[in-house]
């Protein structure tokens, strides 16, 4: 990539340079403004929820399967059962988180990042 | 076809003789991919991050490529075929796992780690505690997860190529000839590491992937048009054929077994089923070989973008282990299929088999099904041992040798001789372990490294992206605390010691009653990373935090 600059090796010992600090000083800023802090909200907001229902929605397919079997084995159509149907529907569900996700993060995040991400390259030089 | 006995030895060795060719055709390819990737290796980046040059979509096929295993290729499909419907929990578990990479992981990991998976720790806390901590826990995950798959390889070689104990195999025993396979297994995935590093690595993934998705797609779709493509009719078949009706169809014929009379046992098997399902959801996001991975693109929206692609061509295979599984319980049959092997690992080339004599006419077809499926398993192994071996060494170079013990003053070189080194030295360790280890059952060793990544590297890596307090002490915490009680749990766990199945039968030290530690390791590994923050004394390095905290969110910065 064309932004991708050689870095020097960390080392934490070593005496901070002029420029380094230049660069603390401009990521610490970038981190409290409010473009930034409405980046976080943004992709918090989505993921964090997200996460929770996924998981409730998987456990519940695992907890039924352990605890609820009878309700499990009704059938549906033919030998299709519940068990087979929630089985593809976590398929469903992922497929569905998946393309939620990256159309939320192409029209919501990509382009918050997108200006903060210029501003701190701007501010390093 | 004048006697039948004879037809079918003919049939045998057409099978064996065919398989051999397509796979040394494989091995040819992929080590004509490896010199050539060895060429573009110039620098470390190139070593252990393909240069960084994959797309999102090779990326997403390679991904697939290290994730869709042997044990999930053969065995969701043996354990479909033999148990019905509790082998598809796995083939959940593996696939919404994926959701904790994407929304989690994948790009704030990209955007703030360069290497391993030690980057993103030791971003802002103390290098050396947390590297070491990391190339630990990578190491013990890679090399557990290694000796199931070396293990694995040297009986199902000896399954596929059909030798029998009391054969003999261009002049070896059938025990000779494990030994073989392992050592020439384990020979091919450090020349594929030391030589290509990741480049040659993620390459092979993907023809390694390419290959897996034709074989899965066309066995599928001809299981499904044996049934003309009723699915409810397959099914039905293979509850019949299964000889359990409709049981074989509904949970609980494998995990989670009702013990009638005994409310403890019943209660105990529930909760390992729970146990499992917890491990596989919250691990795949903590595996070491995967994680690197996302350092092989250019930026954050393209490690999205991988994750997309994989989570699409996982799923759809995943999906289709249905139709290998049942269309093996159904066209094949249980008791076939125990005859070969008892833990059903060779139920999808029976299937193949089975499926080349219906559609290819005669064995004759049969014979070439089954050695294009077996050289695809084949590829299988030898594709994931390879991701394995080469995130493990480059963690004992990247972390360990350069910066623990060098203190970051290596030069490139020195590191990627040391990768190159360690890549030797894990394979060589593997292939002695895996050795020793062929007579012992080792399949659990899938289960704990999903148990261990879950418990311990995914606390550690989710509280240093989201949480400002989490401190150096918390981070080695949650590593070692959720590492040591996973391995300690299982170590006492019935597994290893006290049943007919276990590692070693013949003795019991076992008093932990379940044989996955998740649901109990998973919580002590994020307590652990919770408390030694809170305990300790030291304070975050705000600065450093904001840094982190903006490169991974925006991508500024990115190497």
């Amino acid at each position: 990539m064309s932004t991708e600059t050689p870095v020097p090796p960390a080392d934490p010992s070593a005496a901070p340079s002029r420029r380094a600090v230049a660069d603390a000083d401009a990521y610490l800023a970038v981190e409290r403004s409010p473009e930034f802090a409405e980046l976080r909200r943004a992709l918090r907001g989505f993921v964090f929820p997200m996460t929770v229902a996924f998981f409730v929605w998987y456990a519940l397919y695992v907890i039924l399967s352990a605890y609820a079997r009878g309700f499990m084995s009704v059938k549906i159509v033919g030998h299709i059962n519940v068990a087979l149907v929630f089985g593809l529907l976590q398929f469903v569900s992922t497929f569905l988180i998946a393309w939620l996700y990256a159309r939320y993060a192409g029209r919501r995040l990509d382009p918050l990042a997108e200006r903060l991400r210029a501003r701190v390259e701007g501010e390093r030089g | 076809m004048s006697h039948p006995l004879l037809a079918a030895a003919a049939t045998t060795s057409t099978a064996r003789s065919l398989t051999i060719v397509l796979f040394i055709i494989f091995v040819l390819i992929t080590l004509g991919i490896t010199v050539w990737a060895s060429r573009q290796t110039r620098n470390a980046t190139d070593f252990y991050a393909g240069g960084r040059s994959f797309s999102g979509f090779q990326n997403g096929m390679a991904i697939g490529g290290d994730y869709m295993s042997a044990a999930s290729f053969l065995g969701i499909a043996g354990i479909i075929a033999l148990s019905g419907y509790d082998g598809f929990l796995y083939s959940i578990g593996f696939l919404v796992a994926w959701l904790v990479a994407l929304l989690l992981v994948a790009e704030l990991m990209r955007n703030s780690g360069k290497y391993t998976m030690a980057d993103v720790l030791a971003f802002r806390l103390s290098q050396r505690p947390v590297r070491t901590a990391a190339a630990v826990s990578t190491i013990t995950v890679s090399i557990f997860y290694l000796l199931a798959q070396m293990v694995g390889a040297g009986a199902l070689v000896a399954l596929l190529l059909g030798i029998k104990p009391g054969q003999t195999f261009l002049g070896m025993s059938a025990g000779t000839a494990k030994v073989a396979t392992i050592i020439f297994v384990g020979v091919l995935m450090i020349v594929y590491v030391v030589v290509g590093g990741m480049k040659g690595t993620t390459y092979v993934q993907i023809v390694k992937a390419f290959l897996l998705m034709c074989g899965a797609i066309l066995m599928t779709l001809l299981v499904l048009a044996a049934f003309r493509f009723n699915l409810s009719g397959l099914l039905g078949s293979a509850a019949e054929k299964s000889g359990k009706g409709a049981a074989f169809l509904e949970p609980g014929l494998k995990y989670g077994k009702e013990v009638a009379g005994n409310a403890k046992e019943t209660f105990y098997n529930k909760m390992d089923l729970l146990s499992l399902g917890i491990a596989l959801v919250l691990g795949t996001a903590g595996l070491p070989h995967i994680l690197t991975r996302f350092y092989t693109v250019p930026d954050g929206r393209a490690a999205r973008k991988s994750v997309l692609w994989a989570i699409g061509l996982i799923g759809v295979f995943y999906l289709m282990t249905l139709a290998l599984g049942f269309g093996s319980a159904a066209l094949v049959g249980g008791k076939a299929i125990t005859a070969q092997d008892k833990a059903g690992n060779t139920a999808a080339p029976q299937l193949a088999q089975a499926l080349g004599e219906k559609y290819l006419g005669g064995s004759g077809g049969g014979a070439v099904m089954l050695a294009v499926i077996a050289a695809v398993a084949f590829a299988t192994i030898l594709a994931v041992v390879a991701g394995l071996t080469l995130a493990s060494s480059s963690s004992l170079s990247h972390d360990f040798y350069a910066n623990v013990i060098k203190r970051g003053q290596a030069s490139e070189r020195q590191e990627i001789r040391v990768a190159r080194v360690s890549a030797f030295a894990i394979g060589a360790v593997s292939i002695v372990l895996a050795i020793f280890a062929q007579s012992l059952n080792v399949a659990f060793l899938v289960a704990l490294a999903f148990a261990v990544a879950a418990s311990g590297n995914l606390p550690a890596i989710l509280y240093s992206l989201f949480w400002r307090r989490f401190t150096t002490a918390g981070a080695t915490a949650a590593i070692y605390g959720g590492l040591v009680s996973a391995v300690v749990l299982v170590f006492f766990s019935p597994v290893v010691s006290g049943t007919p199945t276990a590692m070693f039968p013949h003795h019991d030290w076992h008093w932990f009653p379940l044989s996955n530690p998740g649901i109990i390791s998973i919580p002590i590994g994020f307590l652990c990373g919770w408390l030694g923050t809170v305990l300790s004394r030291e304070r975050a390095d705000e600065a450093k935090y904001a840094e982190m905290e903006v490169r991974s969110l925006t991508g500024a910065g990115a190497h």
